[in-house]
């Protein structure tokens, strides 16, 4: 697969990532079959290969984010990319800047990609069409965050040796979630059965044409599923008079090892992170290996080093590093 | 309003249609000191200007009781020269502006000073629209009797509703003492809640929050219990919904004085429309879905919604190029108007004489202007119209000050040749380009 891509000397995809709507199952295994040659690279003694030697990533986040910036900024490293860090606090954002001047200025710097992480739905687009450089959308509103769908469908890939045929629960906000939008779309292309768990008040208006079931009561959405995953609450959705409160929430909604017992045998749980304690999840000691939580975080710096070589890499065939035959 | 001095004009070779009045024939018009004196069999009188109608088709001018043409206070956007060019570039001779400026027009101070400037731009007849509460606030009744008395048609605080359903009732009622209609944008704020596109579907795929149609619905609804109890004229404005034409046209049928206004956008798009037009597809109340967009055209047919208005709300291009949710609402419409209403008669929805109706004598009509006719003794401001004439929106760019519109690049049937306000020739396709 990875010989097919290099031999073209395009990418499967691109310019830019900006959402997952329109990769094919042949693209998704692409870049999923790229971040498997990726993951050795993470356990090398010397965590570097020269694939994007010369490039510069910049990382634009407009939300506060710990594990999507850093795990750019590995993977960019890890393929020897050169990477800033801008983020709104510290820069002529606050001066009221607009954000197209932002990007704007940034390419003139020199950015050969963008990260662009965005509370406003659409805003990765809007800039890729006025610009030239790869965008690679960070997440944007409750819109789309195309790499941690790819880690999610990476992770089920690698846990459960296949995605076509499973059965996912996805619980919670679903009406704010990127995390959904983007999984609902991947997941379903690559053939699995995805459930939406969550009151009525969180389900989106005209989710008719959604390749999802939806359920609104957790022991029956998630009933024998392979998956479940468990979707961040945003605590402030009480105040906005979506949830009563975050406690009857957690209550209807959390996950913990009795609700897990329901699943179908060898079922996994995952969480994009950072997960409240005590609402979506508890216990998760008691989840012994079901959770792959922290194995989404280390896979998610393979998929994301292969979504940066494939649109910025431009197919250099001998800097890609020697797949020792693994395949 | 006080007129402005008349000119004398003859139009040679037409086609004159008033469906309103039954005028329809071959020929040429005469016009004297501002009005017409004869159409038809007419020779050229000694002196008089004369201009070839090419055989095209000579309407009333277009009222369009809806826009917002900025000053004072947002001259960057449009101002009352550049929005009056626009406005007879689409054939509109008369145009109602709304008091959303800065300052809002709440005295007859900002009302006069809009009429001077009209007056001396000389192009579309410019009808000031007063605010409803002072300063749109909400809380206070403007002056009515000043403000009519300077000249304001109608009252509104447009862009946002009569904010309590006790004001309204106060607006209402007083409003008779005038015989002024009361204009409401009908959004209820907390349905809306921020949202900044239809809510449906597309909204849901695009992560953006959803403006829903009961949003309209439920302020439609207040509106007209209301003005079932308080008398007054109730006009509604941009109607988008299939639930709030159905709503109205009950209303009608009880006969309560309601009248009901839509724009092109509403029956020839969609919330569809955001996924490639982006911002230039944002207004409020938002496109909606295929269902309401018929429903919109069949309050058309059958008369549930009165007359065609274009909301024509210009904005700057670094506030529409902006994120969705950080844009203003808001397009142009004057320039595109008639070419995208013409569809509907190209589809069979409509006949051209209702078009024409619903764009001149039945917008006039509603609020009382003393225009929209082509009748012998009748103020002559006309419009000449190539149908079958074809033209690309804005490839020669836009006479408003602003670019936001979905239309750009569409190619349209329905080219506005001339356009003449008070016998004077205030547009002639041939003879400009935009600015």
């Amino acid at each position: 697969m990875i010989n097919k891509i290099l031999a073209t000397g395009a990418p499967p995809f691109g310019p830019h990532l900006l959402s997952v709507s329109g990769l094919s199952p042949e693209v998704l295994t692409g870049i999923l079959d790229t971040a498997e040659s990726f993951l050795e690279v993470g356990h090398q003694t010397v965590k570097k290969v020269p694939v994007l030697r010369g490039k510069t990533l910049v990382n634009l986040f407009y939300e506060s984010s710990t594990r999507t910036r850093s795990s750019f900024e590995i993977a960019a490293k890890r393929l020897s990319a050169d990477v800033i860090n801008v983020s709104p606090t510290q820069s002529s954002v606050t001066k009221g800047e607009s954000l197209l001047d932002t990007v704007r200025t940034i390419e003139a710097l020199g950015a050969d990609g963008l990260v662009i992480r965005h509370p406003s739905s659409g805003a990765p687009a809007f800039v890729a069409d006025r610009l030239r450089c790869h965008v690679i959308n960070g997440g944007d509103g409750c819109h789309q965050h195309p790499t941690q769908a790819l880690l999610d469908l990476f992770t089920i890939r690698k846990r459960m040796g296949r995605i076509e045929g499973l059965k996912v629960a996805i619980v919670g906000d679903i009406l704010h979630s990127r995390v959904a939008r983007s999984n609902i779309m991947t997941l379903s292309r690559m053939g699995a059965h995805v459930r939406l768990v969550a009151p009525p008040t969180l389900i989106p208006p005209g989710i008719r044409t959604w390749p999802v079931e939806v359920y609104h009561r957790l022991d029956e959405g998630i009933r024998e599923c392979d998956v479940v995953m468990a979707l961040r609450l945003q605590l402030e959705r009480a105040a906005g008079g979506y949830i009563p409160s975050v406690s009857e929430y957690a209550r209807l909604y959390g996950i913990n090892a009795d609700v897990l017992d329901r699943l179908a045998p060898g079922a996994l749980v995952l969480h994009p992170g950072p997960v409240n304690r005590g609402v979506e999840i508890s216990g998760e000691e008691g989840f012994d290996d079901r959770s792959a939580i922290l194995s989404q975080v280390e896979f998610g710096v393979s998929v994301r080093m292969a979504v940066l070589y494939l649109l910025m890499g431009g197919g250099s065939e001998e800097a890609f590093p020697d797949k020792g035959g693994k395949e | 309003m006080r007129d402005r001095e008349g000119e004398s004009l003859f139009v040679r070779n037409v086609r004159f249609f008033d469906p309103a009045e039954g005028v329809s024939g071959f020929g040429n018009v005469l016009i004297r000191d501002g009005r017409v004196e004869s159409l038809g069999n007419v020779s050229p009188s000694g002196g008089v200007r004369e201009v070839d109608g090419e055989g095209g088709l000579l309407f009333p001018g277009f009222v369009d009781l809806h826009a917002h043409f900025r000053e004072p206070g947002f001259e960057y956007k449009e101002t009352i020269a550049s929005g009056s060019h626009a406005a007879v570039a689409g054939g509109f001779t008369a145009v109602c502006v709304m008091a959303n400026t800065d300052p809002v027009n709440d005295t007859a101070d900002v009302t006069r000073a809009i009429l001077e400037r009209a007056r001396d731009v000389g192009r579309a007849r410019v009808f000031p629209i007063g605010a409803v509460t002072r300063g749109l606030g909400g809380e206070h009744l403007t002056e009515m009797g000043r403000l009519s008395e300077a000249g304001c048609i109608a009252f509104s605080d447009d862009g946002k509703p009569v904010a309590t359903s006790r004001m309204l009732r106060r607006a209402l009622e007083y409003s008779r003492l005038f015989a002024r209609p009361v204009i409401d944008h009908c959004e209820d704020p907390e349905l809306s809640n921020r949202g900044v596109m239809n809510e449906g579907s597309v909204s849901s795929e695009l992560g953006l929050s959803g403006i829903p149609n009961a949003s309209e619905e439920v302020c439609v609804a207040r509106d007209l219990s209301v003005l079932e109890a308080s008398g007054g004229r109730l006009h509604v404005a941009h109607l988008s919904t299939a639930g709030a034409v159905r709503m109205v046209r009950e209303a009608k049928r009880r006969n309560l004085p309601v009248t009901a206004e839509t724009c092109p956008h509403y029956f020839s798009l969609t919330d569809e429309a955001v996924r490639c037009h982006g911002t230039h597809a944002k207004m409020n109340p938002p496109l909606r879905r295929e269902e309401d967009r018929l429903a919109v055209i069949e309050g058309l047919k059958d008369g549930t919604i009165d007359v065609i208005a274009t909301d024509h709300a210009p904005h700057a291009s670094h506030e529409k190029e902006q994120e969705f949710d950080r844009a203003p609402f808001g397009i142009i419409g004057l320039e595109t108007a008639f070419s995208v209403s013409l569809e509907l008669v190209r589809e069979g929805h409509l006949t051209l004489a209702e078009l024409v109706y619903r764009l001149s004598a039945r917008p006039a009509a509603i609020f009382g202007l003393p225009v929209g006719r082509l009748v012998p003794g009748g103020l002559a401001d006309l419009v000449l119209v190539d149908l079958s004439g074809e033209w690309k929106a804005g490839s020669r760019g836009y006479f408003s000050k602003s670019r936001n519109s979905p239309y750009t690049g569409s190619v349209m049937k329905g080219k506005i040749l001339r356009t003449i306000v008070g016998g004077r020739l205030v547009y002639d396709s041939e003879g400009e380009g935009c600015g």
